[in-house]
Parts: C-alpha cells; structure tokens; sequence
C-alpha cells in the first residue's frame, strides 16, 4: 500500500469521523454489524485542545480557547491498531471512531467504507450545502440609483 | 485578612436545596431540555462557550441552565470545568479564509468578491416585540439559491495587493497562553488577543465604545466581518500527520483604519482584529477595535492617556471571572477586619474628641 | 509519513490511568519530602533499557507542555514512540528540557540544564537518573524534610554541593533503580558521609 495515500485517505475518515453527529454514528455503526474484539490500549478519556488563530487571519498564532476532544485507542486481535480523535465529550463515539479507523486497515475496509463513513459523507456534505443554499439567499444584489432625468 | 469560621452547614444545606427549587421554577411549567437551551438560546451557549473559553455547546447549555440564565455564573462553571480536562495539544491555527460563511458583510467594499451576505441577522429587523413568538409559532422555512462552492478570501487580501493595507507578518512563532503563564506586562499581541476574547463581552464593548468617542485615535471601518464554521485540524503525534478533530463556528472582524504614517512607515491604513467563538458579533468587532488601540506603541503613534491603549488597564480588568470573584468576595464574612476596623474608627474619634476639648478649654482659658 | 505497525509502542501505560498516576505522584512527592528515603513507585512498563521507575515518573510528571531530554545511551525510537503517545510530551534539546533522562555520566555537565531564573525559580529542570541500585551512602544529607540527617548514596559529591549553592535556583533530582525511587532536592545540604 502507498503510505502517502493512504495517510491521506485516513486523514480524511478520521476527519469525518471526528465531526460526525454521535447518535447517526452509533446507528450506521450498529447497521454495520460487525464489533471486533479488541483490547484498549488507551480507554478513553476526555481532554480539551487549545484552538489556535492567526492575527489579522494570516499573521502569528494566538491562543483562541480550547475545545473538548475525546480520543481512544485500541488494538484488534490481529494486532491491528485503531486511533479515534474526536470532538465532544462522548467516551461511545471515541471508542467506534477507534474501531471504524482499525477496521478501515483490513479486509473490512470496502464495507464499511459503504455502511458507515459514505453516508456520513453523503449527509454532512447536504448540511453543508443547505446552509450555503440559505446564506446564499441572503446574497445582496445592489442597485446603481440612477437620477431621474438627464 | 481571612478567618475561618464554623457553623452555617444546615443554613448552606438548605439555601442550596431552596436554589435547586427556584431554579427549576413552578413545576406547572415543563422543564427546559439543554436541547432546548442549546438550539433556542443559542447566542447565550456561545457567549458562555467565548467567555468561557470552551467551545462545546452541550456543557453550555447545562452551564446556563444550572446557574438559572445567569451567564456569568455559567462562564464560571465552564471555567472551572475547564481545568479538570487535561491538555491533549494545540490545533494548527484555524484557517478562517476558508470558513463557511453563514454571514459575511464589508462595510467598505460594496462590491467585494464573494459578495454581501447578510446570514440570520437582527440588522434590518424592527426592534419591535413579536408576540406570535409568545404562542407557538410555526416558522417558515428560509430562502434557498444556488450555494457558493468555492471558499470567500479575505477582503484585507485586495487591499494588500495594491499594498496600501499594513502586512500581518506570517510566523509560527509560539504564542503565549495566560492559561499557563500568569499575565505580565507588556503581554504582547497574543496573549492580548486571547485575553480579549475570553474577555467579558460588556467591558470590552465598552473599552471600544470610548475608542469611538474619541478616547484614542482610531477610526475604524470594518473592512470585513464573517460568520461561519471553520474545521480544525491538529497534529497527531502518535499517527505523524494531522487531522480534523472537529469543527467549530466562529465570527471573524477585520478593521480598517486610517494610518497618517510614522518615521518609518508610509501612510497606509492598518489593522484591529477580532475572533471569538460562536455567533458573537458584537464582541468580535469590540475586540478588533481594542485590539487596534492596543497596537499604538508598535505602530509609532502618540499614547494620549485614553484607557482602550493601556495594556495593563484592558487585560488586567477584562475577565469577568477574576472581576467578579473580586468584587462578589467582599459580601463574605470579614468579621475580624471589620473589627479591627470598627477599633481605629472608635480610636479616631476618641482622639478627635479629646483634641476638640483640650482646643476649647485653651481657648475659654484665654 | 512511517506508519507505527508495532503495537509495542502502544503497550505499557497506566492500566487504570487516574488510580496509577496517584498512586505514583504520591511515591514522587514523598521521595522528594523526604530527601534520600526510598520508596516504591510502579505502574509502567516502559521499553527496554528504562527502569520501571523512571517509566512511571515519566508517565506521572510528563504531558505535551513537558520537553524532555532523553542521553543518547538511552534515546531510541522505541522510546520516543512510548513517550510520545502516553504523554504526548515532546522531545528536547538538554537547554529546554523540564525533564531530563539518563544515567549520571550521560547527563553531566549540569551546567547545561535550565536552573531557574530569579523570578521563577520553578522555570527549571528535573532529572531521572537511572542507577544501578540503592548502595551502601557515601552521602549525609541536611535540610527541610530530613530530620537531623539522612544518608544516601550519590554518584558524587561536589556537583550535589555546587547544585545546592544556587537555592532557591538550580536543578532537582530523582534517583531510579527498578521499581524505586529517591530524590535529592536543591534544597538539600550534601557533605561526604566519612
């Protein structure tokens, strides 16, 4: 396997992991099916990060405020190690992020690529788009004034 | 001078048992959801997550309803939260020039790239009570167009083209963090940017408010102003590269002010700069104008002596936390101090009466 | 971008985080109380070459605003990759580190470790130094926490003295060997034992 493609790839499931609504993960979770048994090799835990800005949005760094983060990592049986970053507090959706991240470096990868990370995609790319549709409404159009007469 | 002092347990049982009870109100009425407080409140989650410099919505929701809507009680809570969590990092520094903009209006450019967008805002609306929101309402649902794809660059880009805006200089030099690090002076431009946006909403309103009014000279047009969601992204050390840990949403203010120039700089305009967490628009263009009268001395310009450009004066009296603590200590018992007190006043006295008399019995002597 | 396929890395932290690192700042805190007591301190598994000890204290005290400096004798990718991901702490040259990890030899001279300033006399590091074992004192020790005198074994005198010299600033130190560990403060008078 290309090791550049596929940290490129994970980025991206871990990503969207990270951001996706707890309760929809939990339900195409489930859907999937499949729980592997595994052995924890960091049980999770919550913790915050530092968000960063940058001054004038291009310049130094500056502190802006912390987030909270939840990650965990695990280890399947077949020595198989699955890392899961992600936003809120919720110890449940740390640990399925784990478990997906693992799964996605074996022979599992396609089906759950299908049952679980596609329609996360799927549906917060709709998000995305509907807010930009409603922003987009709200787009001005100006009108030169013209006088009356010449 | 503190004293312990024992006793009040049952009187301090029963106040918070009686808290507990005013706080959830007539059991007539149902009770709020922090789903509820969350998705309808949703203003007031994002000034306790800016304020209380945590970003998650759900912990606020429970802040606000745990200190009965009292926000500054409920910024204290997340405070104290917020140092049981431990520090996993720091994020890559947000890229706002790629949010996705809800909101993004210039008050300069009329026909900025990207566009006017006016987002869900209270501008334009009335100011008149609508008491359809007093019964259920249905509301409608909002205007769709066709979404903008590509991101929205910064309007402050257009005017560095023609180089007639100050430069930020790019670094990723290792900010400060008063969090770690007690505040000392002079903080530097980091640590006044994260003090200002954890700062409290009304102080620094006002701090820029008398920058308006002429206590420091600072004109400022607001170049840009956005809203939106941003992702954010940090370095996994164990995994070697970055990754999305979540999304947050921010508001983001650029000034633009007029500049007569210094010894070493041509007349150019220059900058202020506001980011907060949430929808916070108010604070994040109050920030951008204190954080502009701040940058006098780097800027060459004269210090007239106005509070909004003294650094220890903003930063030092801009946490609503620390301030409150403060003030609010006073009303607990300070029976000894009062004591010795009361003693010096009745000692005073005494002498002044004793002084009173020997002056008049000098006086009906001569 | 190389991938970490060895789950080695990823074994040996606290089985109960909370409970263990208590349990060992507690055997911490009490070493350095107690200057030139022993005390048993466990909880890690750290990579070969690291005792027990000085794993547990590294897992305990270290956190990503902790540099650590690790000797070359001791330095590995294996252990990077351990403290890296129990601790998230990053890994320094010997003028920044909070932490510094080695045997006696390899950490010397001293002088190149961060001693404190004036103001922040905190701003300083602390040193693990792996020994072999817990022998027979060469040293007498005087100061806060020791009662009359204690006495330990030091790798040698005059550098613990010209530590000392420097209170309130200068460096502190730990003392590992297997599952234990003692400290020697900089508050800590040091005269050979005769």
């Amino acid at each position: 396997m290309n090791t550049t493609f596929f940290a490129e790839d994970r980025k991206g499931w871990m990503s969207l992991l990270a951001s996706a609504d707890e309760a929809r993960l939990t339900e195409l979770w489930h859907g999937f099916g499949a729980d592997p048994a595994c052995e924890f090799l960091r049980a999770p835990e919550a913790g915050g990060v530092m968000v960063r800005g940058r001054m004038g949005g291009t310049g130094a760094p500056f502190n802006l405020g912390e987030m909270t983060v939840t990650r965990c990592a695990l280890a399947l049986t077949d020595g198989t190690v699955g890392h899961g970053y992600v936003q809120g507090r919720s110890k449940a959706k740390a640990e399925i992020a784990a478990k997906v991240d693992a799964l996605m470096q074996t022979g599992a990868a396609e089906a759950l690529r299908a049952a679980v990370l596609a329609p996360l995609a799927e549906e917060r790319q709709a998000q995305k788009d509907t807010r930009a549709a409603k922003a987009a409404a709200t787009k001005v159009e100006f009108f030169t004034m013209v006088r009356g007469e010449d | 001078m503190y004293v312990a002092v024992k006793g009040g347990e049952r009187a301090i049982e029963n106040a918070h048992a009686w808290l507990a009870e005013e706080r959830r109100g007539s059991k007539e009425v149902s009770e709020l959801s922090l789903a509820q407080i969350r998705e309808q409140l949703s203003l007031a989650v994002n000034r306790v997550m800016a304020e209380g410099s945590l970003y998650d919505p759900d912990l606020a929701a429970l802040a606000i309803k745990q200190s009965r809507g009292d926000l500054i009680e409920a910024i204290f809570l997340i405070r104290a939260y917020r140092t049981t969590l431990p520090r996993f990092g720091c994020s890559k520094p947000v890229e706002t020039g790629k949010m996705a903009c809800d909101r993004r209006i210039s008050a300069t450019f009329k026909d900025a790239p990207g566009g006017q967008v006016l987002g869900p805002t209270f501008d334009y609306t009335h100011r008149l009570l609508d008491f359809k929101l007093a019964a259920d309402g249905e509301v409608p649902e909002a205007a769709v167009a066709e979404p903008r794809r590509e991101a929205t660059p910064h309007i402050t880009e257009f005017l560095q083209g023609e180089d007639i805006i100050e430069r930020e200089p790019f670094s990723d030099a290792e900010p400060g963090d008063l969090t770690r690090e007690p505040m000392s002076f002079p903080a530097g431009r980091a640590v006044r940017l994260q003090s200002l946006a954890r700062g409290d909403e009304g102080f620094i309103l006002g701090m820029a408010y008398s920058t308006q009014r002429g206590y420091a000279r600072n004109h400022a047009f607001v170049g840009e102003l956005r809203i939106g969601c941003v992702p954010v992204e940090m370095e996994i050390p164990e995994l070697g590269f970055a990754i999305e840990i979540g999304e947050v949403e921010l508001t983001e203010c650029e000034t633009v002010n007029q500049f007569k120039g210094s010894k070493t700089v041509p007349p150019q305009f220059t900058r202020g700069y506001g980011l907060v967490f949430g929808q916070s628009e108010r604070k994040s263009i109050a920030m951008a104008l204190v954080d502009r009268a701040l940058r006098w001395e780097e800027l060459g310009e004269d210090n007239v002596g106005a509070a909004a450009q003294d650094e220890e004066f903003v930063l030092s009296h801009a946490d609503n936390i620390q301030a409150t603590g403060f003030l609010e200590h006073i009303k607990l018992p300070h029976y000894v101090d009062f004591q010795s007190e009361l003693e010096l006043v009745r000692k005073l006295r005494r002498e002044a009466e004793e002084l009173a008399q020997t002056l008049a019995a000098r006086e009906a002597a001569e | 971008m190389r991938l970490q396929t060895s789950t080695a890395v990823y074994a040996g932290g606290f089985s109960n985080p909370p409970v263990t690192a208590a349990h060992a700042f507690r055997a911490a805190m009490n070493a350095m109380a107690r200057p030139g007591q022993i005390q048993n301190i466990s909880g890690a598994i750290p990579p070969a070459g690291v005792s027990v000890a000085a794993g547990t204290l590294l897992l305990t005290l270290c956190d990503p605003e902790t540099g650590v400096y690790l000797t070359p004798g001791l330095d590995s990718d294996a252990l990077r990759g351990w403290l890296t991901f129990h601790t998230g702490a990053p890994v320094v040259e010997a003028g920044q580190a909070d932490f510094a990890l080695g045997t006696w030899d390899a950490l010397l001279p001293l002088t190149r470790f961060r001693a404190g300033t004036a103001e922040y006399p905190d701003r300083s590091a602390t040193l693990i130094i792996e020994v072999p074992g817990f022998g027979p004192p060469n040293a007498a020790l005087k100061g806060p926490g020791i009662k009359g005198t204690a006495q330990m074994q030091l790798p040698e005198i005059s550098a613990f003295r010209n530590n000392a010299v420097l209170y309130p600033l200068g460096v502190d130190f730990f003392f590992t060997a297997g599952a234990q560990v003692a400290a020697l403060p900089r508050s800590t008078q040091v005269t050979a034992e005769a």
